[in-house]
């Protein structure tokens, strides 16, 4: 790839990134931050990269703390995500009309 | 071993890194709504899991045992932190889920230098100043983050620590990495690997001193900034990498981190320049001054604010950190649904910067069940406020301080805050009249309509609660 179609891709992804994430409600900043440190966590290809085509003892270890760092990211970041919009899309609402009644 | 099915920058490959970040996209999307945010987070996982399964099946990649090892180490702590983590504590996950992130890409930029090295391959510019950007950035995140997650965990005092003469220092740290990344880049056909080495422990070392003074209520901005960081040194990774799923993905946790930042600024009336380089509790003699002499305020007991708010039409909560550290998030609901059993209207008026990082109040009230509907924002609220009956500031406190509408003197003036003060009655819970991080005495605690209930906030709501049930 070029130089200037990457940079094409990086200007593009700025602006659909501001359109998309301009809309989360403030609600939601939490388990955004959380989940973007999970896509963040896509940084690991480049440690599977380093180390899938590494050749010395220095490249191994580098890389694998990267992977394992990544992956922190991914796993971690994705399931916290998870539990923590579990919270906000569970209903209280039938116990709340119980009580009315 | 799995049989290699992609050329390493072929169209394959990358058609599915293509549809990896569109899931990324749509998945985010969906995060604008509760509703939906958590099939939008199923969505984007989706397309990590594309992105890896393309990666491992990339045509020579080897070293699977290293591989499997650090995904085996990666899972387990994602896994069991995620499981434990508390919701009070979600402050410190980010930061050092930013922190991981950062020091991740700092290990691959330096481990490209090595490999081109080794090789003895010629650095284009193209590749040598994104893997340059993205050390240092990876390598300032990292060490910020965890400054910052130990700051929030209360391993290192939250209040400002300041290194003597600690601009110089910045600025020197500044203009020598700013000069290695320029010799770097000038003999960039053989780049040393010790000036880069050199340059990801001088990063390191601006990374520690620029969070280090910033104090606990900053620490909103410094992690979304962080945030903002890490993304773009994933960006930059891919661009070193000719990979265009770290390019967007890397560019889409910049943009979140950026508008967080900006927002969170925003709310505190600050620009991120002065709360990064000056710092705010940088003004105790202010606060020291002021408490010095006691001012008349009226003290109620958890009696007396039960009978306020049962007889109330409409009350409003604020939250604050304070109700993050007493883990009052479920005593708050208890009161909220005896009062709403009542006929009570309760809503809850959330700042942006209430907490510690953005949308921290509503992830807490989430978890106590209070449904979504009822967590208002601020400018939302605020018209509001002269229909409330009666306000409860629970562990909030500069955020409601009418000094920064009233007094332009204030160091807060001008930061918009919730106006409890426009409510019929204002109830203040809090341990005592000790001044917020802005080290400044809050003019609400003196206000005619207003009652102090001197208490840790969880007791105070659970007692507050079974005085209601009593009534």
């Amino acid at each position: 790839m070029s130089l200037m179609t990457e940079i094409t891709i990086f200007v593009l992804a700025v602006f659909v990134g501001f359109e998309v994430i301009s809309k989360v409600p403030t609600t939601l900043h939490t388990p955004l931050m959380s989940q973007t440190n999970a896509i963040h966590g896509i940084v690991m290809l480049g440690g599977l990269i380093v180390v899938g085509f590494a050749n010395d003892g220095i490249e191994y270890v580098i890389g694998t703390i990267a992977i394992a760092f990544g992956t922190i990211n991914i796993v971690g970041g994705f399931m916290v995500t998870d539990r923590m919009l579990g919270m906000f899309s569970r209903k209280p609402k039938p116990k709340a009309e119980g009580e009315k009644k | 071993m799995i049989e290699a099915v992609f050329k390493p920058g072929g169209d394959a490959a990358t058609a599915l890194y293509i549809v990896a970040f569109s899931l990324f996209i749509i998945g985010i999307k969906q995060g604008t709504h509760p509703t939906t945010a958590k099939r939008g987070n199923l969505i984007a996982a989706a397309g990590m899991a594309v992105a890896v399964v393309t990666t491992l099946l990339l045509d020579g990649m080897g070293n699977w045992g290293l591989i499997v090892l650090g995904l085996g180490i990666g899972t387990a702590v994602g896994v069991i932190a995620s499981i434990r983590v508390q919701m009070t504590e979600m402050p410190q996950m980010v930061a050092l889920y930013n922190g991981v992130g950062g020091g991740a890409v700092a290990l691959i930029a330096w481990s490209e230098i090595r490999h081109g090295i080794s090789l003895g391959e010629d650095f284009s510019l193209d590749t040598l100043i994104p893997i340059i950007f993205a050390g240092v950035i990876g390598s300032v995140s990292f060490w910020g983050s965890n400054i910052a997650f130990a700051k929030l965990q209360d391993l290192i005092p939250t209040r400002p620590l300041a290194v003597p003469g600690q601009q110089v220092i910045n600025a020197i740290l500044v203009i020598s990495i700013v000069t290695i990344c320029v010799v770097l880049a000038v003999d960039h056909e053989s780049p040393s690997q010790g000036l880069f080495v050199l340059l990801l422990v001088l990063a390191a070392i601006l990374g520690n001193l620029v969070v280090l003074p910033i104090g606990g209520a900053d620490m909103p901005v410094v992690i979304s900034l962080l945030n903002a960081f890490t993304g773009l040194s994933a960006a930059a990774a891919g661009f070193a990498l000719d990979n265009v799923a770290l390019i967007v993905a890397g560019t889409l946790v910049g943009s979140s981190g950026t508008i967080l930042t900006m927002e969170m600024a925003t709310a505190m009336n600050r620009s991120v320049a002065n709360i990064l380089f000056s710092g705010f509790g940088g003004a105790p003699a202010g606060g020291a001054a002021s408490g010095g002499e006691e001012r008349p305020h009226i003290s109620i007991g958890a009696q007396d604010a039960a009978i306020k708010l049962a007889y109330a039409d409409s009350v409003v909560i604020v939250p604050g950190y304070g109700l993050a550290v007493a883990q009052a998030q479920h005593a708050i609901k208890e009161v909220a649904d005896e009062l709403e059993k009542r006929g009570v209207t309760v809503n809850y008026a959330i700042h942006p910067v209430a907490g510690r990082m953005p949308g921290h109040m509503n992830v807490l009230l989430a978890e106590a069940d209070v449904p979504y509907e009822q967590l208002r924002e601020m400018e939302d609220i605020n018209p509001e406020m002269p229909r409330t009956s009666v306000a409860v500031v629970v562990g909030a406190n500069d955020v409601t301080n009418p000094a920064a509408k009233n007094d332009p003197d204030s160091p807060i003036a001008g930061m918009p805050i919730i106006e409890v003060t426009e409510a019929q009655e204002v109830i203040v819970i809090k341990r005592s009249l000790s001044p917020g991080f802005a080290g400044i005495d809050n003019d609400l605690f003196y206000e005619p309509n207003t009652s102090m209930l001197f208490a840790d906030a969880k007791q105070a709501a659970a007692d507050i609660a079974s005085e209601i049930g009593n009534l």
